[in-house]
């Protein structure tokens, strides 16, 4: 391709106001040229290196700069066309160097290349400072393993049963008296509860014993559930796992479990109920005599109590 | 039945056919002679056909057992063998040889010198310095107040892209014996590195599921000043029991019960649920128990024996996927 005035022209009306130029980006106000040679990186006639003859870059590499020149002289050895100078690291000396050798070139080119080596510095300084600061580490998430992951967290807290792990780990710290006195609730009450279960007998003979203590009247503290229940806000929202089985066994008139009647009892108590009411409750087994805790059987008029405590 | 002869003798195999036309013609039931099986029919619909009989009658042998078993469940009364437990994963986990037995000695003089016998032994006061990533977000930001109300002698400072190597020495300075860094991804919090501060043990987990205090159905109200009690559940081996450690040291040793709060961090299959709960006895077989505060889960990535230093750090274990995660049955913590 020889690169003759007119022949140049020729070349720039071809690639330049037309669509056949490959480096040609054009979008809705401007076109840019992606040709790695170009100075500006915008398509002109006068920043096109394809439409001119005489033209010059600085383009860097690795860290080091360089200045490309094409000159007619070498129009006719493609392979030689670009001139490769390498630019020394010291800013002023490089920008003299560019002049030097550009010297008697026209003034555009001159200067666009001294701009675009003052970019290329510009961006090298930049990188070698983020080199140094501390840079955030990107990981990629796998789709899969996240997807799995998910299953597997609902699944473990679905074995997990937090709540009811909770409320015995809290249970068992209060029976082991880690608590110590804040809470008044009988020690033996627990054990009762078991020896109940096991032995009738025994409680049918205490039975009789203990029924000289109706009639008689017994002041006894106030429990704490008063107090707590007047500062817990939503307490009817409250559910514990056992909460759903007494308001089944509520409805039942048959046998009822003992928890319930203490708890039920206890709620009488704290409504200010004290000392003994109808002759018709029974005192269970106890080895030490306590006021404040009665556990009730069920009894006929058990419904009518009940209805009242709650 | 009516199907039989024309399914078998779509088969492969015409001997086969014929001694299977006849034992099916003569059994009462459709039950298939073990040679037959019902992949081998070629045209779908007919395949789909007996494999739908195959199943149903499965299911039916299946509940005919059922009910065998319970007649002579009940025919032997109390002399019935019991009950046989279903298999779980918790059951049929693989034993770990890391798991500490209460008793072990060993166990029990590492843990007296390791880094967190300062704590135990009371001499030092837990005080912990929570942190984000990079310019965190709405989500982030209230997480992090809310972990401050739930941890007693907590403070929040803002990242603003410090390095965290030259704000460890700082807090060593100012007597700060935690630092938590929360890390934010797309707006949620999603990994948490719990550092220990004197030149403790750093842990790295993944952070999920984060529920905030509004985002709480039935919660209570906000969490008092109280030291609250720690309740850790489940973490039997080695590496579980110092993030077990871990965990406790970022709470005060003397819980103040009279604020009836706790803090509860619940090992399962690996993964740590934290929840915040407010309790109260009603009587000394039942407590009531309302959560407040936040809740997250965590699953450990890895945890480091120095202060957080991801380049030279001596890592003591690390989440290996290929490994770890190949046996279901198999936990690390």
């Amino acid at each position: 391709m020889c690169f003759s005035l007119c022949c140049v022209q020729v070349i720039w009306d071809i690639i330049g106001n037309t669509q056949f130029c490959s480096f040609k980006v054009k979008t809705k106000s401007q076109s840019f040229c992606r040709n790695e040679f170009n100075v500006t990186g915008l398509c002109n006639r006068s920043s096109c290196p394809l439409a001119n003859s005489q033209y010059a870059t600085v383009r860097e590499d690795k860290g080091q700069c360089f200045l490309y020149m094409k000159v007619i002289e070498r129009a006719a050895f493609p392979a030689k066309t670009w001139e490769k100078v390498k630019l020394s690291k010291n800013y002023e000396q490089a920008l003299e160097q560019i002049d030097q050798n550009l010297l008697y070139w026209p003034r555009f080119i001159r200067h666009k290349c001294k701009q675009r080596f003052t970019k290329i510095t510009q961006y090298l300084i930049r990188m070698r400072k983020l080199v140094l600061k501390r840079r955030r580490k990107l990981v990629p998430l796998s789709r899969k393993v996240e997807r799995r992951e998910k299953r597997k967290e609902e699944k473990a807290l679905i074995a997990a049963q937090l709540d009811n792990a909770i409320e015995k780990e809290l249970l068992e710290r209060l029976k082991q008296g880690t608590y110590g006195d804040i809470y008044n609730f009988p020690v033996h009450a627990f054990d009762r509860a078991l020896e109940q279960q096991e032995d009738e007998e025994e409680e049918e003979e205490e039975e009789e014993e203990e029924e000289e203590d109706v009639g008689q009247r017994e002041y006894v503290e106030e429990e704490l559930d008063e107090s707590d229940l007047s500062d817990f806000e939503d307490m009817n929202k409250l559910r514990t796992s056992s909460d759903e089985e007494e308001e089944e066994e509520e409805e039942d008139e048959e046998d009822e479990e003992e928890e319930m009647e203490a708890e039920t009892e206890a709620e009488s108590k704290g409504r200010g109920s004290k000392g003994k009411s109808p002759a018709n409750r029974s005192t269970p087994t106890r080895k030490k005599k306590r006021a404040f805790v009665e556990i009730e059987y069920e009894q006929e008029t058990e419904p009518a109590s009940k209805t009242r405590t709650t | 039945n009516f199907m039989s002869p024309e399914g078998a003798a779509k088969k492969s195999g015409a001997d086969q056919e014929e001694v299977e036309v006849k034992m099916e013609k003569t059994e009462a039931e459709a039950a298939f002679p073990p040679t037959f099986s019902v992949s081998e029919i070629k045209n779908k619909q007919r395949r789909h056909l007996m494999f739908m009989k195959l199943k149903q009658e499965k299911r039916k042998q299946k509940i005919q057992l059922k009910k065998k078993k319970k007649k002579e469940r009940e025919a032997l009364g109390d002399k019935a063998p019991p009950k046989e437990v279903p298999k779980t994963i918790e059951n049929q986990r693989v034993y770990d040889e890391t798991t500490v037995d209460p008793e072990d000695e060993e166990v029990r003089f590492d843990e007296g010198t390791d880094e967190f016998s300062a704590y135990f032994n009371g001499l030092t006061n837990p005080k912990v310095l929570i942190t984000t990533s990079d310019r965190p977000r709405g989500r982030t930001v209230k997480f992090c107040e809310q972990l401050a109300t739930v941890i007693p002698n907590a403070h929040v400072y803002y990242r603003r892209g410090l390095a965290l190597k030259r704000i460890i020495p700082q807090c060593i300075a100012r007597n700060f014996t935690y630092l938590m860094v929360i890390n934010e991804d797309r707006k949620v919090p999603n990994g948490l590195v719990l550092c220990h501060l004197p030149d403790g043990p750093t842990a790295h987990f993944k952070v999920s599921s984060v529920r905030l205090r509004k985002e709480m159905k039935r919660r209570g109200k906000d969490p008092t000043e109280h030291f609250p009690e720690v309740i850790l559940n489940n973490f039997s081996t080695r590496l579980g029991h110092s993030i077990g450690r871990l965990f406790a040291a970022l709470f005060p040793q003397d819980p103040q019960f009279v604020g009836r709060q706790v803090a509860t961090f619940h090992n399962q299959r690996d993964f740590i649920f934290f929840r915040f709960h407010r309790y109260i006895f009603k009587n000394e077989k039942k407590v009531g128990i309302q959560e407040l505060g936040p809740r997250f889960t965590l699953k450990l990535r890895s945890l480091q024996k120095g202060t957080f230093d991801s380049k030279f750090g001596e890592y003591e274990w690390v989440l290996k996927r290929h490994e770890m995660d190949a046996c279901r049955r198999k936990f690390q913590l």
